[in-house]
């Protein structure tokens, strides 16, 4: 067999059955190192990434020992336990006037989420302002402007390649001057290793903090559920830069499991707040560590 | 930089400890072997795709003639280089030429992906090579997508025809009408970015395939992409039956095992990368360059030839004399920025040189314009003297060059250091004849 038929009916294997793989090995008769195999398996294929599988695996295989625990059937439970326990965080409430800047990189979904937030806050009878802050890819507020419509909220912008920093004050001046609840505020895409762009984002950051100094401040970085390992350092970069509070996961209505997430929990004890399933306007939903774990874990 | 060592880095490491010993154990290759496991695993390649990889590896290197052999190490390197290059496929795959034009290049992928952005580069490089390019937007859905695909191409010099949100197959239609008409030889087809488990849009670039008879249907993938990538680059391959793959946001510290990914489940080649937000920022993509820049063996192909359509010919034999006679002075490196500029993004350039990912860490190496401009400003506020021969710059000087320029007495220090890093850097390269380290 060639190398790339070789790949390709392992793959098949894979990604078929993996659910299958999984069920039997929580099936099987001993706790070996075949077993173990399996669960690496999975959990590397779904982007949990090398060194948090170890650490999982690890403390698995300490909980079996301290529960004396013999059968695969019986670590089922103990491990999806820890899966949960490594992505479920405690998450305070918002308060009002409250300030939502989205970071990330390029084309992982910040309009469109920015749109499902301002629907979101809509809905639950809150008046919002949108700060078209990204003004260097082409056409960026013009696909904002659209979202705005759809939700039904005004949105500040200027033209493309002015000053971020100023339509986010701009878009503060309006939402003090109206008594507005939400400040949404959209960033341009950039790689985290941009230091000039990471400034900018500092920037508007320092703009809110003084136009705003008592509102609920929350900076949320976007990753796109399909992005592998890359992601740890997006979160890691940024939280550095603009001291991240939260992710938002989208694209997660593909084949991708997105547990990248469960890596940047490891290691940066960063929480998920919303996953973006869908195009449609109301495709946000609030991250449930239970169902994202089902998910992972193939078993709906 | 990430928390994790790049690819490059750690296999070098591996390589590193195996390069100080003459002859390796059957235990030292499995070591090593693991080591590289690791380091695609973290650089996301496939999980598959890295089992079968460390297979075929190990079997060639536990081969008895290289456990005897007094290179072993040099010989593993050997191995792993020419797996990898194989497993990119071979040679650089150029673009199919209509021998009938106009040339149609249909591109698809999910969203985010940079189809816009890449078609806009595509059509620039095109133009560049003298072909009369006419893009067509065919992403009916995406808020504002035909808006910015009229600003690249506005970028590009290249005209955008759009129909706005009539069905995908109406617009490419009539979109081939308008080339013929009007002479175009090139075609270029945005796509609306989708799920490749979304039946009714990928039914949809079916039809248009079928209305369009591409002769490139290029896949856009993002190079950050995880595990999944071989699950969509499988999709799309099985129903379009794509002829290539482009890569985008290289530029980033991805590690972009996707490549080998991709490349291994779909063996069609990849045939471009972006690496920057420029609309000139798109190369060639060069399997065996690829190769040998995971292996943190330098992508000194591809510096070669930047340098050479940066630099005249006169100009590279003029610093090559300087480079050799140790004369490279700060006016000398003044003009390299300039031309380093005309190079593109520089950390680029800085990652293609052998060994330099390894040595720049925790060094800034992001200079941007603004920064040459601060550099130029204080070279230019040196004496001549200063500037033959920096040696002479003491502490009230730089203060003087400091006022001068505007700028302060670090920034000065700073780039005097700078300017002997780069000398000794550029001499060693000389001397070598940018020869790789192994």
């Amino acid at each position: 067999m060639g190398f790339f038929a070789k790949i390709s009916s392992g793959l098949k294997k894979t990604k078929e059955a993996i659910k299958r793989r999984l069920f039997e090995a929580f099936s099987m008769k001993e706790l070996d190192d075949e077993f173990f195999d399996e669960l690496e398996e999975a959990l590397i294929t779904a982007d949990v990434g090398i060194d948090a599988t170890e650490t999982l695996l690890e403390r698995l295989r300490d909980e079996i020992y301290e529960n004396r625990i013999t059968k695969p059937d019986d670590a089922r439970e103990l491990f999806k336990k820890i899966l949960i326990e490594s992505i479920d965080f405690e998450i305070e409430d918002f308060s009002y006037p409250l300030v939502i800047l989205l970071s990330g990189v390029n084309g992982v979904g910040k309009t469109t989420a920015i749109g499902k937030l301002a629907n979101m806050f809509k809905l639950q009878g809150k008046s919002v302002v949108v700060a078209a802050a990204d003004t260097f890819r082409a056409a960026a507020s013009e696909q904002l402007e659209v979202w705005g419509e759809r939700a039904g909220v005004r949105v500040v912008h200027h033209g493309e390649g002015s000053d971020p920093a100023a339509v986010v004050f701009d878009a503060i001046a309006s939402a003090k001057a109206r008594g507005t609840d939400v400040v949404l505020i959209d960033t341009a895409g950039r790689l985290h290793n941009k230091k000039n762009l990471m400034e900018e984002l500092k920037k508007i950051c320092r703009v809110v903090a003084r136009e705003l100094p008592d509102a609920d401040f929350r900076k949320y970085i976007v990753l796109d559920a399909t992005t592998g390992q890359n992601a740890v350092s997006q979160a890691e970069v940024f939280s550095e830069d603009i001291d991240v509070d939260g992710i938002i996961l989208t694209k997660l209505d593909g084949t991708a499991k997105g547990g990248v997430v469960i890596a940047i929990a490891e290691q940066l004890s960063l929480p998920v707040l919303y996953v973006g399933v869908g195009e449609k306007i109301d495709d946000l939903i609030p991250f449930d560590a239970n169902d994202f774990i089902d998910v992972l874990l193939d078993e709906e | 930089m990430g928390i994790f060592q790049n690819l490059s880095e750690r296999i070098a490491n591996v390589f590193e400890k195996m390069k100080n010993k003459g002859r390796l154990t059957e235990l030292e290759i499995k070591q090593a072997m693991r080591e590289i496991r690791i380091a695609l695993l973290e650089a996301d390649v496939n999980y598959a795709v890295v089992k079968s990889f460390i297979q075929s590896v190990s079997e060639k290197a536990l081969h008895e003639e290289i456990l005897k052999s007094l290179t072993p190490a040099q010989q593993v390197v050997k191995i792993v280089n020419e797996e990898l290059t194989d497993l990119m496929g071979t040679k650089n795959a150029k673009l199919a030429v209509a021998s009938n034009p106009p040339t149609i290049i249909m591109m698809c992928g999910l969203q985010g992906a940079g189809k816009t952005t890449m078609c806009g580069k595509l059509a620039g490089m095109l133009k560049k090579q003298g072909k009369n390019v006419l893009l067509c937007a065919c992403d009916i859905y995406r808020p504002a997508a035909i808006t910015q695909l009229q600003v690249v191409g506005k970028k590009a010099g290249v005209e955008v025809f759009e129909k706005g949100q009539i069905a995908p197959v109406k617009i490419a239609k009539e979109a081939i009408k308008y080339a013929n008409k009007n002479a175009f030889d090139t075609v270029i087809v945005d796509t609306a970015g989708r799920l490749h488990i979304d039946e009714q849009l990928m039914d949809e670039l079916v039809e248009l395939k079928k209305e369009l008879k591409p002769h490139e249907i290029l896949l856009v993938v993002d190079s950050m992409t995880g595990q999944d990538a071989v699950t969509v680059a499988d999709t799309f391959n099985k129903t379009l039956d794509i002829t290539g793959v482009v890569l985008t946001k290289l530029d980033g510290d991805t590690r972009g095992g996707a490549a080998l990914s991709i490349r291994a489940v779909t063996s069609k080649p990849i045939k471009f990368s972006g690496i920057g937000e420029k609309l000139e920022d798109i190369e060639a993509f060069h399997p065996d360059r690829m190769a040998s820049r995971i292996l943190g063996m330098g992508d000194v192909l591809t510096l070669i030839e930047k340098a050479e359509s940066a630099f005249n010919e006169e100009d590279a034999k003029n610093l090559q004399k300087k480079l050799k006679q140790n004369s490279f002075t700060l006016e000398d490196y003044l003009e390299q920025l300039e031309n380093m500029k005309k190079m593109g993004n520089l950390s680029n350039v800085l990652n293609m040189i052998p060994g330099m990912s390894n040595k720049l860490k925790g060094v800034d190496t992001e200079v941007d314009e603004k920064k040459i401009k601060h550099t130029k400003a204080i070279i230019q506020s040196m004496t001549v003297k200063e500037r033959r021969n920096p040696d002479i710059i003491k502490a009230s000087q730089r203060k003087r060059i400091a006022k001068g320029s505007g700028t302060s007495i670090q920034e000065v220090n700073q780039l005097l250091k700078q300017f002997e890093m780069s000398k000794t850097m550029m001499s060693r390269m000389a001397k070598n004849k940018g020869k790789l380290p192994f």
